[in-house]
């Protein structure tokens, strides 16, 4: 009886968000999976089920294996700049918590992640003008030839990069100085006693200890520079000032597809393969951590 | 003899040598990491000193961070041009509305998927658990036809619809939940005869201020800084975030770095001043990510 009540109050009180969970979460999850095996031009009334095919098209899509391309060369790059380097600030400014500064430098490194993209692409944006820019004016001062940055192919990729790396790097350090503080400090010690040196005890110690959260913040980082979009927008604009079409990223791709060229199936596909990659990422998440479990 | 008291004979065996060495070797980390603080913040520092910049200072080299000959016209320009204070306060009533759908959804589902072991519940958890990891990005269309047919697109009804419920919100009152509030404190509390309401209204939520605070700031900063979601919900000048309507500006016009400067100062300047005072909140929701293993 007692029970009973407990029963129905907990489905009671969890019902609302259920149905909120449902309807803006569930439900366009559901359609995206059944839209991308069919094909829906926006103007017309009948979604006729193709199966396969839109797959099939994407992978012969120029345009879609550029986005591809590009957004994994963003991923990676990312998190090749990231991790190596909030490993090390964390690790020092762990090392002088007890610093008068120790604040200032946490805030520092953490504002970058918390102010909104598009602002703070705009400062990025000024360093990368051509004409403007001070990186330009830097580069000649010892002799280096300036470079049109945001409009050669390469470079503005590297820019991509500079960009979502300055903004990924706080999310890094704060999850690492996490771990650092949680490191069971006796290991320290006893290294410190056998005379290991600083340096010997972060690459010994630390780094093996860190080794899970070093592989949490890897996917975190690659799943959110994945779905990059904001940045790409605002600092690759092609010279007709397009925004995006200089370098062209998944999510760009995917919109253009369902709001310009109306192909909403053919959108829903690529959505699809996006989820496809994040699940990749999660599952190798997770089957690493096992296997470091069980040896 | 103790470990302790060994490590103190060993580092005192080796003298005061070693302690301003190591006193050195702090000195010169103090350094670089002020250094390369300084240099993460350098980029939104030049912003705003850009913004109260005439274009004739903006070519200088080296550039300044104190302008020499500080205006105004910047911000008037942008004023005269672009709904600006609309576009704040659209992100304003978004992201305050969305947080707080966020922590109202989130303290309850998570109280009871926390206290509450029936196997129905745990049905509704892996559901929740399942959606979590799919990205916003991945079903935002479906999502956007879904605005559409309530009529509620270029609204911030429309822009709210994305925002109302955040899977990780869950997990972390969950967590909260679990570890802060004793079963003992709630059967007490059915013992005395309250009942289930009022044990969650006037028990557990107090003792979830500081997770709750947490959490809140988390989704202001969040629903405040997305992109993709109202860049395709809203269409027309007047019902855009300044996310947005910063980004389209910018390629409305030739490229004009003061204003976009001056713009982009207008919206950074409270945002980063809000997180300097919340950041203990902040740091404290973002760090709880890290640790769900």
């Amino acid at each position: 009886m007692l029970q009973r009540k407990r029963w129905r109050f907990a489905i009671l009180a969890i019902l609302p968000t259920l149905a909120i969970f449902a309807w803006v979460r569930m439900y366009p999850i559901a359609e995206t999976l059944r839209l991308s095996l069919h094909e829906w031009n926006i103007l017309s009334k009948n979604k006729p089920f193709i199966g396969l095919a839109n797959f099939r098209e994407l992978f012969q899509d120029q345009l879609f294996l550029t986005a591809l391309v590009n957004t994994s060369i963003i991923a990676f790059g990312v998190l090749i700049v990231t991790i190596p380097t909030a490993l090390v600030i964390a690790a020092l400014i762990h090392h002088r918590t007890r610093s008068r500064f120790a604040g200032f430098y946490e805030t520092s490194v953490f504002i970058p992640h918390v102010v909104s993209l598009v602002p703070a692409a705009m400062a990025w944006k000024w360093i990368f003008d051509a004409k403007l820019g001070p990186l330009n004016a830097l580069l000649q001062m010892f002799g280096i030839p300036a470079q049109a940055w945001l409009f050669d192919p390469v470079l503005s990729v590297i820019c991509i990069i500079v960009l979502c790396s300055w903004q990924a790097l706080g999310y890094a350090v704060l999850i690492y100085l996490v771990g650092f503080k949680n490191l069971p400090v006796s290991l320290f010690e006893a290294a410190k006693l056998d005379g290991a040196s600083g340096i010997q005890r972060f690459w010994h110690v630390s780094v093996p200890l860190l080794k899970p959260i070093t592989l949490y913040v890897s996917v975190v980082t690659l799943i959110s520079a994945f779905n990059v979009y904001a940045q790409a927008f605002v600092l690759a604009s092609d010279s007709q000032g397009a925004p995006g079409r200089q370098v062209r990223v998944l999510v760009l791709d995917m919109l253009e597809n369902s709001f310009r060229n109306y192909r909403v199936g053919y959108a829903a596909s690529e959505a699809v393969v996006l989820l496809a990659i994040v699940l990749v990422l999660t599952l190798i998440q997770f089957g690493l951590l096992r296997e470091k479990g069980r040896s | 003899m103790t470990d302790a008291a060994m490590s103190r004979q060993a580092s005192a065996k080796s003298g005061g040598r070693m302690k301003t060495h190591g006193k050195l070797i702090d000195l010169c980390i103090d350094v670089f990491l002020f250094g390369f603080s300084l240099l993460m913040i350098l980029p939104l520092v030049f912003l705003v000193s850009n913004a109260f910049k005439t274009p004739q200072e903006m070519l200088s080299w080296p550039p300044r961070i104190i302008p020499s000959d500080p205006t105004l016209e910047n911000f008037r320009s942008v004023l005269a041009d672009t709904p600006l204070p609309r576009w704040i306060f659209n992100s304003i009533a978004f992201a305050s509305l969305s947080m707080v759908a966020i922590v109202a959804t989130s303290a309850i589902a998570g109280y009871v998927l926390a206290k509450f072991r029936f196997r129905s519940l745990n049905i509704i958890f892996i559901l929740i658990l399942a959606t979590a990891i799919v990205p916003f990005e991945v079903y935002m269309i479906p999502l956007y036809f879904q605005a559409q047919m309530l009529g509620i697109l270029n609204s911030i009804w429309g822009l709210l619809l994305g925002y109302l419920v955040m899977s990780f919100g869950i997990f972390l009152i969950r967590q909260n939940v679990m570890h802060s509030i004793p079963d003992e404190l709630l059967e007490a509390a059915r013992i005395d005869g309250a009942g289930e309401l009022w044990i969650f209204w006037r028990i557990v939520l107090p003792l979830l201020r500081g997770a709750l605070g947490a959490l809140a700031v988390l989704a202001f900063f969040q629903a405040w800084t997305s992109f993709a979601w109202p860049m395709i919900v809203t269409t027309t000048r007047e019902s855009y975030t300044i996310e947005v309507g910063l980004a389209l500006f910018q390629t409305g016009f030739t490229v004009d770095l003061g204003r976009l400067s001056a713009a982009s100062a207008a919206v950074l300047v409270p945002s980063i001043t809000l997180f300097v005072i919340l950041r203990r909140n902040f740091v404290q929701g973002v760090a709880s990510t890290g640790l769900k293993e």
